[in-house]
Parts: structure tokens; sequence; C-alpha cells
């Protein structure tokens, strides 16, 4: 396998919890505990799980637009964990990202050729003619027509929208785009429109993806590789065939079995997993999802499964795979 | 299927805002009918009107600048909207009950579970002793499969999780026994694996107790799941109503289609999603001719200029598509339909 675009390494973030009236740091919030994974360059790498289970924390650390408490990422051959703040600032040329909504991402008060010209300001690229040309190339790659370089923010619709936060991120040329649930505030009809445009761009421009949603459908559409999160860890990560159609791990095989399936002659296979996601400030002992996982052994409250692989490229966190893996 | 009787009966339901930029009319001439003890289904994209059509039904429109304009809403023989506010609270309270989307919202942050569920009940039974109402907040509780509900009672709403929020709304929901109960989007904030809990708790409800639910929704999934029959509402009006196996396998109207189109399924990988052109239309920004035109594959000269009603396409399914119209289907070449 060639060198991966990005390699990340035990990357974890805690949140202080501070209380009192002195504002003690009493506990910590393990939003993100131990993660490691890489992406190759020109795929997509999903990633799903539930809400607060640290996919939105993983995404910003990578940016470092969150320093992370621990970990390694290795992005085109450089330790952006170690970079000084301004150099840093300049590798964010070649990572970018698109936020959930699009409306509270973009300026109001600036018009939309103000606002895609910005990065290309930040990093000094091209002369204002050149800007200006830029803006309007992007504004109709992303679908959009350059007389929409005049208005505002709220004169779009949120499909639009989500295309001119797609232009913005592309202006710079990244390598790699972030895509912190791009589609979750859509419609149906123009969430398929908005997942068209990522693909086609991907394959035009070359880009990697790693790709942040929660909608296990989505995921699996533009995902070639895809990894599950649970209270702040990786729980299981394949190619996303395997993930979907063999998964190994209990939560991976819940999730998958909770999806409502737009079918409704589908005879679902039951997985009954109870009660409520663990608060990540207090996070159950030894496997993070002994609380609900109806495979529970003795084992499991008490040691931490280790994240390995089990099979080619299919790596998971569970005590059930210990003996299947290669010593 | 055996035949049951229409328990709640909407026709020609029209309810617009009047605000600033003219009159927004969300809903525009619905009409659908629930029967006793089923599930229907009304689903859209946002702003298709599906929560105005149940805050009509619940007599809750703001107003102003909302106002029902025109049609019925039969219940038991009687209009609802032409209720006094006094007869609508108890009509409320008693036989028709909603649940929202976001359970905080409707929950108070300054009491406890128990405190709200107990003054709930004490509305409707004024004459109880505290023991039974207690004892009634408890198998409320327990109904909805809320855990531990003596500790839960003390607890406040910031303290339970959304599914639990949300079980605590149904329970007080059904206190009275109501025969119809609206869920708009009550799963929209859950999580997948708490949503399938309480989408099988509203389930389960509707089976013991028969109670007739309206699920108001945007999933697709969620209607399959859930749904006996479905309505699709596209800007204000009803496109097609149908038993779900049809509106799934052999839906009819162009919208429709597209929409089940471009689901991504999570069974499988489809090489490329169809998607619908265009933008969905604020309601009232198409004036002429049917709403779906400006982004119909199938559009013809008559759907620019005049509006299709819902035709009868077999004894249980609707459409508002010329395509139907039995005049077209004569003249029309069917390929049409079929390509
Ligand atoms: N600034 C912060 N301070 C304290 N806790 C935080 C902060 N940001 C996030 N958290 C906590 O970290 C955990 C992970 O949050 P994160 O936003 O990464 O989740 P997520 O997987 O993106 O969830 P969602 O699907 O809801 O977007 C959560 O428990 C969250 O409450
Ligand atoms: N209080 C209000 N004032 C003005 N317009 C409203 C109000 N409530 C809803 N509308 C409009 O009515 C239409 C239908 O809204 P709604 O029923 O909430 O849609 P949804 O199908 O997403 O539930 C929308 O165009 C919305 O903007
Ligand atoms: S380690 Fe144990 S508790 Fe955790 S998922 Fe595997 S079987 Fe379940
Ligand atoms: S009436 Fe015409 S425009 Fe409307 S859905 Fe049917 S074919 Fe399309
Ligand atoms: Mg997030
Ligand atoms: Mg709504």
């Amino acid at each position: 396998m060639t060198e991966p675009l990005l390699k990340v390494e035990g990357l974890k973030k805690y949140f202080p919890i501070k209380s009192g009236i002195l504002g003690k740091v009493s506990n910590c919030v393990k939003a993100v505990d131990d993660v490691s994974f890489t992406v190759q360059e020109g795929e997509t790498l999903g990633i799903v799980g539930e809400s607060g289970c640290g996919k939105s924390t993983t995404g910003r650390m990578l940016m470092r637009l969150l320093e992370p408490t621990e970990g390694v990422v290795t992005f085109d051959g450089q330790e952006l964990t170690s970079l000084s703040n301004n150099d840093m600032r300049k590798a964010r040329r070649d990572i970018q990202m698109v936020f959930q909504d699009p409306y509270a991402s973009l300026n109001p008060r600036h018009t939309i050729e103000k606002i895609l010209m910005e990065p290309l300001n930040v990093h000094n690229i091209g002369d204002p003619k050149e800007r200006k040309k830029k803006v309007h190339e992007f504004l109709e790659i992303v679908g959009l027509s350059s007389y929409h370089a005049k208005r505002y923010p709220h004169q779009f619709s949120g499909g639009q929208r989500q295309r001119i936060g797609i232009a913005r991120a592309l202006m710079t040329n990244p390598k790699l785009i972030i895509a912190d649930e791009p589609v979750s505030a859509l419609d149906v009809s123009i969430q398929a429109q908005v997942l068209n445009l990522m693909q086609d761009l991907q394959k035009e421009l070359k880009l990697t993806y790693i790709f942040i949603a929660h909608d296990l459908g989505v995921v699996r559409h533009i995902s070639d590789r895809v990894g599950v999160m649970y209270l702040g860890q990786m729980a299981e990560l394949a190619n996303t065939e395997d993930l979907y159609e063999k998964p190994l791990h209990p939560y991976t095989q819940a999730l998958l079995a909770a999806v409502p399936v737009p079918d409704p002659d589908f005879v679902r296979e039951e997985v009954i997993i109870t009660g409520d996601v663990p608060s990540p400030a207090n996070p159950p002992s030894g496997c993070r999802f002994h609380t609900r996982c109806p495979f529970k052994m003795d084992i499991c409250s008490e040691v931490v499964p280790v994240f390995a692989e089990v099979e080619e490229g299919h790596s998971v966190a569970c005590h059930l795979y210990e003996e299947s893996r290669p010593q | 299927m055996t035949e049951r009787k229409t328990i709640l009966d909407v026709k020609g339901l029209q309810t617009s805002f009047f605000t600033d930029d003219g009159e927004v009319p969300a809903v525009d001439n619905v009409n659908f009918h629930i029967r006793e003890g089923e599930v229907l289904g009304i689903v859209g994209e946002s702003g298709c009107g599906k929560s105005v059509t149940s805050l009509s039904i619940m007599g809750l429109v703001p107003s102003p600048p909302g106002k029902i304009k025109g049609g019925e809403i039969l219940f038991q023989d009687k209009d609802l909207t032409k209720l006094s506010e006094k007869k609508m609270r108890e009509i409320r309270g008693n036989d028709i009950a909603m649940i929202f989307q976001e359970p905080m919202t409707s929950l108070n942050p300054l009491f406890t579970i128990g405190n709200q569920l107990r003054e709930a009940i004490k509305i409707h039974k004024k004459d109880w002793s505290k023991d039974q109402v207690q004892e009634r907040a408890i198998e409320m509780m327990k109904l909805v499969g809320l855990p531990r509900p003596e500790g839960l009672m003390k607890e406040y709403p910031h303290q339970l999780s959304g599914g639990m929020r949300q079980r605590v709304m149904i329970a007080m929901a059904l206190l009275c026994d109501p025969k119809v109960l609206i869920a708009d989007e009550p799963t929209t904030a859950l999580d997948v694996t708490i949503q399938s809990q309480i989408l099988k708790l509203i389930k389960n409800l509707n089976e013991r107790l028969n109670t007739a639910v309206l699920l108001i929704t945007h999933d697709l999934g969620v209607v399959a799941e859930t749904c006996e029959r479905v309505v699709v509402m596209y800007s204000g009006k009803v496109v097609e109503e149908g038993p779900v196996h049809t509106i799934f396998n052999d839906p009819q109207h162009p919208y429709t289609k597209g929409l089940l189109e471009s689901v991504p399924d999570m069974r499988f990988k489809k090489e490329r999603l169809y998607s619908i052109p265009g933008n969905v239309p604020k309601p009232g920004s198409i004036k002429t001719g049917c709403k779906f035109a400006a982004r119909c594959e199938f559009a013809f000269d008559r759907c620019m200029t005049e509006s299709p009603e819902l035709y009868q396409t077999a004894e249980d399914h609707q459409t508002r598509c010329f395509l139907f119209d039995p005049k077209e289907v004569q003249s029309h070449d069917r390929t049409v339909i079929e390509s």
C-alpha cells in the first residue's frame, strides 16, 4: 500500500469540566479517546456514530481548529501536530472543511463574492483580478452562476448555501476536505443533488474526503471505507461493503439494524440494545459498549478491548474477536 | 384489512399565514382521513405544510398571523374548526393528543417529571386522591417503558436523555386514552437506536390501546416501517395518497417517484443517486399550473396553466397529476407514464 495521505495515531481530546466557584477542574469529558486511522489519497472515509460520540471533535482536531490533548496527525508527510501556529495556518490551504449548517458558517453581511474571496486573501493566492475570476469559475463548478456573486447568503435556499460552502472549501485547491454532516440539514431531494456534486468534484479535482455523518444510508453511498465511533472511540473500521454486509462489532450490528429502510416489505434482523449512550464524562469501564451489549462477557467490563485488524483492512475493538486476530 | 370507521376527516382544509409579504397558503385545500386504530403517515419535505396541518387539527395555529380560512375537520360529527377555544381544550386533553419533535421545549424545565405528570392527570381527574394520581403516573411511566419510575419522578427534564424525555411526552399524551395521537417528527431529534425504540413504542401502543396515530415525518424509512397508509404532501397540497405498499412499490406521482429514488438505501449502493432538479418551492410562490411542473420531467403544456386535481387511480389510491386524469390517459400515450 502507498503511504496514506493522512495518518492519525492515538488522537485524544479531553475537555475539562470545571465546577465550584473557583472553577476547579473536577473531571473531564473524554470526547475523543485514543483514535487511530489512515486515509488514502483519492478515497472517501466515512465516519458514523450517534450524537456526541466525538465525530466533529475528531474532524476539528485534524485541522487543529481544536488542539488535540494527545496524538499525532501526519498529513502528506508533514506532522501537523508539531507545527507552529503560523505553519499550521499555511498547511490549512490543503485541508478544508465543509460544515452542516451552511447558514451559520457564512457571514450574513458579506456578499458571496467576498465570502469566496476570503480564503484566497488569507493564503495570498493570485491578484484581485485572478481572484474574482476564480470566484466566478467555482460558482459555476458547484452549479451556481456568476451573477450569484453579488448576492447575500439569505437570498439562497439551504441546498444553494451548501453549494456555496463547498465552493468556499474548494477555493484554495485543497487535497483533503473534511465534511462534517454536509447534507444533514437538507431535504432528501436536495441532499441527493449535493451528494452527486461532491462525487463529481472528487473525480474531477482528485479530492480526498473525510465524510462525517450520522445517516448510514448516505455514508454507504459516498464512502469507500467507513469507521464507526462509539463514546469517543473507534469501534470498527472496514471497507464499506464489508462493514455493511458483515459488521463484526455488536454496536455496528445494532446501529445497522436500527436504521429504518424505505421498503415496507423489508424484514429486519432484530438486534436488541436497550438504554441510552452513557455520558462521556464517566464512560463505562472495560469495553465502553458493555452496558448495552447483548453479547457482554465477564471480561468486557474489566478489560478494554484493543482496536486491531481481524481481517485484512477490517479492524474492530471487541473481545469476541480476540482469538481470530493474526498474532 | 377490515373496514374501519373514519375517526378524523379533514376536508378542504385551508390554513394561511398573513405576513408582511402577503398571504402564505401553508395548507392549501388538503383532504385526508384517519381510520380508527390505524397509523397514517404524512410525509414531505420541509415547509410543505405538515406541521401546520397538525396544528390546524389541534386548534393551535398561531393567530395572528395564521388563520384557518376554509374547510372542515370532522371528529365524531363535530367540526373542530367551529369549536370555541374552551371546547377545543377539552378535545385536546381527552380525545386528540399531540407530541412534538423536541420534547425539551414542551416540558417545563423548572418542575420535576413527577410534578408535571401529576398536574396533567389532575386536570382531567379532578376528584382523584393523591394516591390515585401517583399510581396512575407510575402506571403511565411503566407503559412507555421508563425505567425506575419512582426515582425518575423526582428528576428534572434536563437530567433525562432525549429518548427518555420523548417517552415522558408520550406518557403525558396518552394519559386520557386519546382516540388520536398526532406525532409531529417525534424521532427526528433522536439517534437511530433510540428512534427505533420510540417507533416500536408508538406502534406497540397503537396496537394495544387501539389509538389511531397520525405520524408526521420527512423520513421515508420511518414511514415504510411504521405506517399503514401514506399521504405525500408537496407545497401545501396532498399530491398522492395510498396504502404504504402501493406508495413504495408502485408510486404514481412524479414527485413521490423522484423522492423515493433520491434516498440512499442503507442496504445497497446505488451507483448514482437520482436527484430531482431545482429547489423546494415556498408555498404560494407558484401561482399557476401544477406546483411540481418546474421540477417535473414529465411536464407537458397543460401542467403550466392548469392545476391538477386528485384523481382516483384505485379504490384506496389518489394522485394529483394530469398523467392520471382519465381524460389524459385516454388521449395520451401510456408509454410516457411507464418510461
Ligand atoms: N467545547 C467543549 N467542551 C466540553 N465538551 C465538549 C465540547 N465540545 C464537545 N464536547 C463534548 O464532546 C463529546 C463529543 O462531541 P462531538 O461534537 O465531537 O460529537 P459528534 O459525534 O460530532 O455529535 P453530533 O452527531 O451530535 O454532531 C460530546 O459529549 C460533547 O458534549
Ligand atoms: N407562524 C408562522 N408564520 C408564518 N409562516 C409560517 C408560520 N408557521 C409556518 N409557516 C409557513 O407555513 C409553511 C408550512 O410550514 P410547516 O407546516 O411548518 O412545514 P413542515 O412541512 O416542514 O412541517 C412554511 O412555508 C412556513 O414557512
Ligand atoms: S467487548 Fe464485550 S461488551 Fe464490548 S462489544 Fe465486544 S462483546 Fe460487547
Ligand atoms: S401534473 Fe404535470 S407537472 Fe404535475 S406532476 Fe403531473 S406531469 Fe408533472
Ligand atoms: Mg457533530
Ligand atoms: Mg414541521
